[in-house]
């Protein structure tokens, strides 16, 4: 391990080092979350009497939490985290089991653990830390990854804490996971034929637990859960709760036209739009800025998962690599899922657009992601700047 | 591949390619989402932006109070009362059966109503009419509102209304001419008639309220509010009032009306009677027995009771016998039978006839009532004495080419609608040849036309059926100078104060050429029979201090007991008003029509009476 250290020392001129990372990325998260403080401040003006700046003054301050820890992030040497994985992998599963043991006393909601200022939500953070744990176990087999021995074991790996956090109920951080698994497989170059088979088991799952399990009278999914998945076929003729969100997602999008309706976003202010500063708060953006605000959005979005990627050809190792794919794959699954359902191209399944939804546990997980992909790209440069001395 | 973890990688092409296949998809989805966005946004804003107006704004109605209606003196005949009712809103309803009939359950314990059904009534209405708001109880009280209101998560849907509703503050008097108010139906509301007035409305369904709808209905107001999801008022964007309609004056005289109707109910049970002005039209009464009080239909009504009110058993209230019913009209005919006669020139009004109690006409015998007989005699004293004898004979002369008698009973208003301004009126018949011929061929009688039936006609027997209305026009044509009346009950619009906004126009009446000699042989013959030795109605007007002209008449029914008949026109010679009057199964014209149609003469013309008035004379 004496090339970590080796790299520990030369970090010690910390003013080389930031001006190592990658500046287009960082106006990407800064833009974002400005565009997500605003947003949020205009939509939640009215929702708390007497406290107008309840959740924007909340929101600054997580984003203030996660911006101070995307810099320590940035300054920390990534490949540590490889050999921390069990460690790592331990405190996903054992918060996600934490949270389902307290969660059992705190109203029946067993998403998260209250804290006094912020309600954790483990399975947040479980995202980075299952993309941190896996691209270390993957790493270990660097020699056998071709095996249909790695790609089931990290699949396993996986699909463990998946399934725990499905359960809690919150199907969108399973679904997540799942994409993080895969690309980290992608990345680390599994056969396009253990592909084809993890597709089949899936497709195996998806008719067991939305057909057969059913039938023959178990519920894997919640009735609202399925609800959700499936209202976006045909939000016109869903009658329930889901096809009344999608449809007002569409008007509040829709009627923002081409620059928006500003102050006069009543879809937003007048509670039409549900959730609109979480899960339907890009809803929020197509109502007041219009096209040209949610295109704005949308191409900080483009920089950032542009410059993730550029991160992941440029990293100095592999672990590296792998870490900078989940983390891409994370930011993508998440922004088209979310944009997808308020537009009504994707189903409802809870989950939030990072950076701009409102909550603590998303916007810091993300933020500390990014510092990671920060910290890959910038000693990227130092190497390849040693290299070229 | 990487060799060592250790040392920077190579880009290896397998991860350059794979690199690239992740940015394709991500470029797929950014191309996806922001086609859909421009499609949303650019290409379909307007509809959104429509639809999130249409989110926020609601129209809420306020309704207008109708116009009142009041008599020719200013007396209100129709009011608005205040109501609180209970209404369900079919889309804030809960969408699920079971939790719908938790709410009904509730509400059926609170309102006091039979839960299974309420629940059915409820829900037939929801799915007949989808947009409808049913009525869960009208006339609720304040604490049932409140109760309502502050509970509006158990009750979903519920939600109390105001509203206005009709009140007749006389009950009984004038109830067949009001009609009432309800919904407007889908076919009204197609209807040029019912410009303006949309779903949900109540408009005029029958009588006065539907025929004079257009001036009594009023504008409602609106107020557009913004909304928030959960239905929260959060502003008011713009309000109407709104405007009640007008004031309707009738032609109608309470006190008159009130008084035919106790005269009417103090008969057999089933009658009606026309009170109207002799020279203009102008309708002071119009009833019918037995009457009702249409305060019911203001509040929701069984159908059992409903059904009651209109069967035979309890002499069908709602039927109003004064315009709708249809009746052999007895000796009260021979107005016109005599009119006919002088203007067929078959008779001057001096002919003289010979009665001798019967005529024998083919085999067949025509016998005076009573059997008595009269002699020779003129037109006059055959009204005054109510020879049938004299009128069979005019009956058989005119059974000939042309058909006076029809021709100038049709002139006078028989078998034909009178044109009041009140819908439903029944247009009678005048039996004719070519109807007793059409009706003997479809097999609907056992003969054909034969002098028989005009015989019978002269005197207002056989085939005949016309109404009170109908004989109170013809007798005012003869009384004033040969103009067949429209009768009308509507005088003018007025604003709430009273001051006239706009006249009804009288309508123009047929102007009939009839000498001056003829129609006063005719009336003099009817002063005669009010007032002359041995006039049929004689008794029963002595000692009453204005001078007037009226005709007995009893209808003969098979199986039946007799009709009562009586028309006046008074005050004689020169007639104002004129009353019909007649009671299904009174017996003589004199027995019982007339003694009624005193009473309502004695308040017509401001005769203060005493005592009781004695029915009795001769026979018709």
């Amino acid at each position: 391990m004496h090339a970590s250290t080796t790299a520990v020392r030369d970090f010690r001129d910390s003013r080389a080092h930031f001006l190592r990372i990658d500046p287009l990325m960082l106006v990407a998260t800064l833009g974002l979350i400005a565009a997500s403080i605003y947003t949020v401040g205009t939509a939640t003006q009215d929702d708390i009497k007497g406290d107008p700046n309840y959740f924007v003054y909340r929101q600054a301050a997580y984003a203030a939490v996660g911006f101070v820890l995307m810099l320590l992030m940035t300054r920390f040497d990534y490949s540590r985290l490889r050999e921390w994985k069990l460690g790592v992998y331990t405190v996903l599963i054992g918060s996600i089991v934490l949270v389902y043991m307290l969660g059992f006393s705190a109203r029946g909601s067993r998403r998260a653990i209250e804290l006094p200022f912020f309600n954790f939500q483990a399975s947040e953070l479980g995202k980075l830390l299952l993309i941190v744990a896996l691209a270390g176990f993957a790493v270990d087999r660097i020699r056998r990854l071709t095996d249909g021995e790695t790609t089931s074991r990290l699949a396993l790996l996986a699909v463990i804490p998946a399934m725990l956090v499905v359960a809690q109920p919150d199907l969108g951080s399973g679904l997540v996971y799942l994409a993080v698994l895969g690309a980290i497989l992608f990345i680390a170059g599994t056969p396009w034929t253990h592909f084809a088979a993890l597709g089949g088991l899936a497709a195996i799952a998806i008719v067991v637990v939305l057909v057969a399990a059913p039938a023959v009278g178990v519920e894997v999914l919640k009735p609202y859960q399925k609800d959700r998945l499936t209202a976006f076929l045909n939000p016109g003729e869903h009658g329930g709760k889901e096809a009344y969100q999608i449809n007002q997602s569409l008007t509040a999008i829709g009627s923002g036209g081409k620059t928006g309706r500003g102050d006069q976003a009543t879809q937003t202010k007048l509670d039409f739009l549900p959730e609109h500063h979480t899960d339907f708060v890009f809803s929020v953006v197509g109502e007041e800025f219009g096209f040209v605000g949610a295109a704005l959005v949308l191409s900080l979005f483009a920089l950032l998962i542009w410059r993730a990627l550029r991160t992941l050809t440029m990293a100095k190792n592999f672990y590296g690599a792998l870490v900078a794919g989940g983390i891409t794959a994370m930011l993508m699954f998440q922004v088209f899922v979310n944009v997808g359902m308020t537009i009504s191209i994707m189903p409802i399944t809870g989950i939030p657009l990072p950076l701009m939804s409102y909550g603590g546990s998303s916007v810091i997980t993300t933020l500390m992601a990014i510092g990671l992909l920060q910290s890959i790209h910038a000693q990227a440069r130092e190497t390849a700047a040693g290299k070229r001395l | 591949m990487y060799l060592d973890n250790e040392r920077r990688p190579t880009l290896t092409p397998q991860l350059a390619f794979r690199v690239a296949v992740i940015g394709g998809v991500a470029l797929v989805m950014f191309a996806l989402v922001f086609f859909r966005l421009w499609y949303l946004q650019v290409l379909s804003g307007d509809k959104y932006e429509a639809q999130a107006q249409n989110n926020r704004v609601r129209e809420i109605k306020v309704q207008a109070p109708r116009g009142e209606i009041v008599d020719r003196h200013g007396q209100p005949l129709v009011e608005n009362r205040h109501s609180l009712s209970i209404k369900l809103t079919p889309d804030k309803l809960p969408e699920d059966l079971g939790t719908r009939e938790q709410v009904y359950r509730r509400l059926a314990k609170l309102l006091n109503l039979n839960p299974r059904r309420f629940e059915k009534r409820v829900e037939g209405e929801l799915k007949a009419v989808p947009f409808a708001k049913p009525t869960v109880k009208q006339d609720v009280s304040q604490d049932i509102v409140a109760y309502v209101l502050e509970r509006s998560s158990q009750f979903p849907g519920v939600e109390p209304e105001s509203e206005f509703l009709r009140r007749y503050p006389y009950g009984q008097v004038g109830a067949h001419l009001f009609g009432q108010v309800g919904e407007v139906t889908e076919k009204q509301l197609k209807d040029q008639r019912y410009n303006g007035v949309s779903l949900g409305d109540r408009v005029g369904q029958a009588g006065i309220e539907s025929e004079y709808d257009r001036f009594l209905r009023g504008r409602n107001g609106a107020a557009r509010v913004e909304v928030d999801a959960l239905g929260n008022l959060t502003n008011t964007l713009k309000r109407h009032q709104p405007l009640q309609g007008k004031q309707l004056r009738l032609s109608l005289d309470l006190d008159v009306q009130r008084v035919a109707q106790q005269a009417l109910e103090g008969g057999t049970g089933k009658g009606a009677f026309a009170v109207m002005d002799a020279n203009n039209g102008e309708v002071l009464a119009l009833g019918s027995e037995p009457s009702f009080d249409p305060n019911i239909f203001t509040r929701p009504l069984s159908q059992k009771r409903l059904d009651a009110l209109s069967s035979d058993e309890f002499g069908k209230p709602l039927f109003n016998r004064a315009i709708q019913g249809g009746y052999p009209t007895g000796s009260t005919f021979k107005l016109i039978t005599a009119t006919a006669a002088l203007e067929s020139g078959h008779i001057t009004p001096d002919t003289l006839l010979n009665d001798p109690g019967v005529l024998k006409v083919g085999g067949q015998e025509f016998k005076n009532s009573g059997n008595v007989a009269h002699g020779a005699l003129a037109l006059r004293e055959a009204l005054t004495v109510s020879s049938d004898v004299f009128f069979y004979q005019l009956g058989q002369y005119m059974d000939e080419k042309g058909m006076p008698l029809q021709k100038w009973g049709h002139r006078l208003g028989i078998g034909r609608r009178t044109g009041i301004d009140l819908p439903g009126e029944a247009p009678g018949r005048l039996p004719t040849p070519q109807w007793r011929d059409r009706w003997y061929k479809q097999g609907l009688t056992d003969r054909p036309w034969s002098v028989g039936d005009n015989i019978n006609l002269s005197v207002g027997q056989g085939d005949l059926l016309a109404n009170p209305l109908q004989m109170a026009v013809a007798y005012a044509a003869i009384a004033n100078g040969g103009r067949v009346l429209r009768p009308r009950l509507g005088l003018r619009i007025e604003d709430a104060s009273g001051q006239a906004i706009q006249q009804l126009d009288a309508p123009t009446a047929r102007r009939l050429k009839i000498p001056q000699a003829d129609r006063d042989a005719i009336l003099e013959g009817l002063h005669g029979a009010a007032s002359a030795p041995g006039g049929t109605s004689t008794p029963v007007f002595a000692g009453f201090p204005i001078p007037i002209a009226g005709k007995t008449g009893t209808a003969e029914h098979i199986g039946r007991p007799d009709q009562s008949w009586y028309v006046a026109l008074a005050p004689y010679p020169n007639p104002k008003y004129v009353v019909a009057v007649t009671d299904e199964a009174g017996g003589f014209g004199a027995d019982t029509a007339a003694p009624m149609t005193r009473r309502i003469l004695a308040e017509l013309l401001d005769v203060h009476e005493t005592g009781l008035v004695q029915g009795g004379g001769s026979p018709d």
